[in-house]
């Protein structure tokens, strides 16, 4: 107890520490006297925005949160940082009004609150863009903004404000979005930004962003933290949820740290190293997170003949891969990396080009046709094309394997076969809760991501294509996925690791295909596979190569 | 401290207790407290209601409710519907009924033959059914409840056309006395073949790959399709087993009306998928029980069962299923909230 309250005050006395070092800086220039500039500090200590205290947040047979310490400051960033199931997405949820603590106290402004549901959080100013969309995807773009405050005219809705007003608030965001379109045929990086316009409608004094950037591009990513740093300077306080250290450098100020549901530690994010933070999350020293691969290229198995899908998201792309080694497939959002390997398996209509497998002809095989050859695909959309949620983690890892004489015997499966299959497959990668019956969508991010990996490695493949490995995965989490990526690589699989975070790219891959605009722009092998050379091939400026 | 620690472990205690009866609450559903409530009414308010022949009674006329919800489940664990199987029972016992007695007709010797060809031709016509609102919802991706619907309508013009409107007399006897009111071991007909459909299909559904395959494309109809499934077959073959499955049924009936009567099964759609519902299946798809269903099925036979010895009016009767379906399915929500926090 002695030791939580005493990094409570310490808590907030690095910011009162910083509010009266201003007012001591100021108050030297002018000469002032050190009483009054006692006075005055005890005047500028600034009142925390929100204050959590002692939040408990107990589900029936699980305790989610255990006596969390939160404190929230004007005009601050303030990062939530923790694995996957260290209780970040309960914590937020209390805030927001979502669900309601068990025991603990919430202050706002220095008054105590409790807050029942999201409208009343909404009202006092606390707005949340979580990961799970609240969007309406049948209406359009400017009526989902002004849900539940559309703009009316003599009592009817007034559709040429409702437009106007959201083409407003988009071209204050920056997002270069069409008002009228309906949400559903939005990609997901634009239903998120749609979801962020959504929370900058009203003026929010607090506001939770949890892993917005997830599904951004650089650029669009870049304009978020301009908007935030506007937002920083109007007061608003910030919680934010990322993995990316880089995030957490650029834009934050302090960084709670939570383990288990507990209130680990908050630090400022100016004086402490990656490593400290590391430490804290897991309790344990990672020394790398990326594991040593060593490649052994053998005959290629893919090739990729001037490949162009029917919409235009592929335009005569050509690419190999050879057994044991990794390819990463780099690029911005929408510049076909995902659509390539997707077109070989089937899911994108082929305009022309061939694809071999195996020196075998496969151009426009269906998925299932893809897998008897060994060829798996790993969707990045684990919620819509990956996992059935309202199944069992069991179900779901032998699914696509239900037909190899592993599990089947005839049209028959082999139940028993099956449960032991997964129980080991669970164990090799630390299921947490280590449960196989449950519903998939009662586990948190990162053991739903281990349940789609799991989904490969219950048949004979040869051939893996991990689109976006580790969305949304704490680094724990992703050093294990990393090491199993590895370890299929050592064993003579080919790999493509296609992904929007360049470190995975870097360390992981033996070479590198950099997309862009639905064309292939460069091909870098070993050393030159580099933040700069990749980021070179991402954008227009490039193009003459 | 030990007074402290007494007061935690009697909370602890009353806390398991509550525990235990939410866990079986979400184990087993609201269905089996249900059937034990409606047992223990009906059994109070009519002192025939346990006899054994009642018993039977009820079974007998559960079944021909259990065959068509379990071929309703196929329909709802894929995400969809089948209003069309009211239909499907009416224009198989025209057209079975036709086939069977024209065929007698001509060779009134050949029972068997005759009946066995008019059963397949039921058989045929339901099966076709189905594969036609397969073929809509899977390959033209038209609303399930919008081409069920519309074959309904056509299918029960066509019954009606086909007889003029009239039933179809003229079967041999044998038929109705074997499926309609013969017994084997005590047990009637209709209760073995309702019996068999059952293994059949809980075989099917709980230990072959179609199986796990119809939960997989309700589930979550992309990822099924990314792990190498079949979906749009997997989407007809539910369908076909919803128009079979009913089929069997309209040949039942038509067995025990002794005529093909092209006016029946208009309340078996919503009866069907309220048996399903009160047994927990999801009518988004991806989850349900066999075995559930089955009861689901009985649990409707026997309240009307027991309504009727009550001398409960018969407008009150729908009164009364229609506000036990609500309250299922109301506790069936609060069923899924408890489940989501007691996984483990």
């Amino acid at each position: 107890m002695a030791i939580q309250e005493a990094t409570q005050t310490l808590d907030e006395g690095l910011y009162t520490a910083n509010a009266v070092k201003q007012s001591h800086d100021s108050q030297m220039k002018y000469g002032s006297s050190n009483r009054i500039q006692k006075s005055a500090s005890i005047d500028n200590k600034v009142q925390p925005l929100l204050k959590l205290e002692n939040i408990s947040k107990h589900f029936p047979g699980v305790i989610a949160l255990q006596e969390m310490q939160l404190t929230i400051m004007p005009g601050e960033v303030h990062i939530l940082f923790g694995e996957n199931g260290a209780g970040k997405s309960t914590l937020i949820s209390t805030i927001a009004g979502v669900h309601q603590a068990t025991s603990g106290h919430i202050y706002f402004e220095g008054k105590k609150i409790r807050l029942n549901s999201v409208q009343e959080a909404r009202e006092l100013g606390i707005s949340a863009v979580f990961q799970e969309f609240s969007l309406v995807p049948q209406l359009s773009i400017a009526q989902n903004l002004f849900l539940g405050a559309e703009p009316l005219k003599n009592g009817l809705l007034d559709r040429n404000e409702n437009i106007k007003a959201a083409k407003a608030l988009l071209a204050r965001l920056g997002f270069e979005l069409e008002a009228n379109r309906k949400v559903a045929y939005l990609s997901r990086a634009e239903q998120q930004m749609v979801e962020i316009a959504k929370a900058f409608r009203t003026e929010p004094k607090v506001l939770i962003l949890d892993e917005p950037t997830a599904s951004l591009t650089e650029k669009e990513s870049d304009r978020l933290f301009e908007l935030i740093s506007q937002l920083k300077a109007k007061g608003v306080g910030i919680i934010y949820i990322t993995h990316r250290m880089s995030e957490i450098r650029r834009i934050g100020d302090r960084i709670t740290i939570l383990r288990d549901g507990k209130f680990i530690s908050t630090v400022n994010a100016c004086d402490t190293t990656e490593d400290a933070l590391l430490t804290l999350m897991t309790g344990r020293v990672i020394d790398n997170v990326f594991p040593k691969i060593n490649f052994s290229p053998s005959q290629t198995t893919l090739s990729i003949n001037n490949l162009s899908t029917l919409d235009g998201s592929l335009k005569d792309v050509s690419i190999e891969v050879k057994k044991g080694e990794i390819v990463g497939l780099a690029g911005l959002i929408g510049s076909g990396k995902s659509e390539l390997l997707r077109a070989c398996f089937g899911l994108e209509p082929i305009a022309s080009g061939s694809v071999y497998f195996n020196s075998e002809e496969v151009t426009g095989y269906t998925p299932k046709q893809m897998l008897e050859r060994g060829f798996f695909y790993n969707s990045a959309d684990r919620k819509n094309e990956g996992l059935a949620m309202n199944r069992s983690c069991r179900e779901n890892m032998t699914l696509a394997s239900l037909n190899t004489q592993t599990f089947s015997l005839g049209p028959f499966l082999k139940r028993v076969k099956e449960l032991s299959t997964c129980q080991d497959l669970a164990a090799r990668l630390q299921l947490h809760p280590l449960n196989i019956e449950r519903d998939v969508e009662c586990f948190s991010g990162g053991n739903q991501q281990k349940v789609l990996l799991a989904k490969c490695l219950t048949r004979d493949i040869e051939f893996y294509v991990f689109d976006e490995p580790t969305v949304g995965v704490d680094v724990g989490t992703r050093t294990e996925i990393y090491q199993l990526i590895a370890n299929l690589c050592e064993s003579g699989a080919a790999v493509v690791l296609i992904s929007s975070d360049l470190p995975e790219i870097i360390h992981l891959s033996h070479r590198a295909y950099v997309m862009y605009r639905g064309e292939l722009k460069a091909e870098l092998t070993g050393t030159d596979i580099s933040e700069q050379n990749l980021l070179n091939h991402f954008f227009e400026r490039e193009c003459t190569l | 401290m030990s007074t402290l620690i007494e007061t935690q472990t009697t909370q602890n205690k009353r806390q398991s207790l509550t525990f235990y009866a939410k866990y079986l609450f979400v184990r087993l559903g609201v269905l089996p407290f249900l059937l034990l409530a409606a047992i223990i009414i009906f059994s109070l308010l009519s002192e025939n209601f346990l006899s054994g022949r009642n018993i039977m009674n009820v079974f007998r006329q559960s079944s021909y409710l259990m065959l068509i919800a379990m071929g309703q489940m196929f329909a709802l664990l894929t995400g969809g519907f089948d209003l069309s199987v009211g239909t499907i029972v009416a224009i198989t016992s025209v057209i079975s009924a036709i086939v069977m007695s024209t065929l007698f007709s001509f060779y009134p010797d050949a029972i068997w033959l005759s009946i066995s060809l008019g059963a397949l031709a039921g058989l045929l016509a339901g099966g076709s059914i189905g594969l036609i609102n397969g073929i809509g919802v899977a390959i033209f991706k038209v609303n399930p409840f919008m081409m069920t619907l519309g074959m309904s309508s056509i299918g029960f013009g066509a019954a009606l056309y086909l007889t003029g409107g009239s039933p179809v007399y003229g079967m041999p006897m044998t038929f109705s006395d074997t499926f309609g009111f013969g017994q084997l071991l005590g047990i009637p007909a209709p209760i073995w073949i309702c019996f068999i459909c059952f293994i059949a299909l809980a075989i099917l559904v709980n230990w072959t790959r179609s199986g796990r395959y119809f939960y997989a494309v309700g589930g979550n109809l992309k990822a099924a399709q990314l792990s190498g499934i079949h979906t749009q077959k997997m989407l007809m073959l539910a369908y076909m087993i919803s128009g079979l499955v009913a089929a069997v049924c309209g040949i039942l009936l038509t067995a025990r009306l002794d005529t093909g009567e092209a006016n029946i099964g208009a309340s078996l759609p919503l009866e069907s998928i309220a048996a399903c519902v009160i047994a927990g299946v999801s009518l988004r798809g991806g989850v349900g029980r066999i075995g559930n269903v089955v009861l689901g099925a009985l649990f409707i036979g026997l309240i009307t069962n027991g309504m009727n010895l009550a001398r409960i009016e018969s407008y009150l009767q729908t009164v009364v299923i229609g506000s036990l379906l609500i309250f299922a399915v109301i506790a069936d929500q609060l069923r899924l909230k408890l489940m989501a926090s007691l996984q483990d």
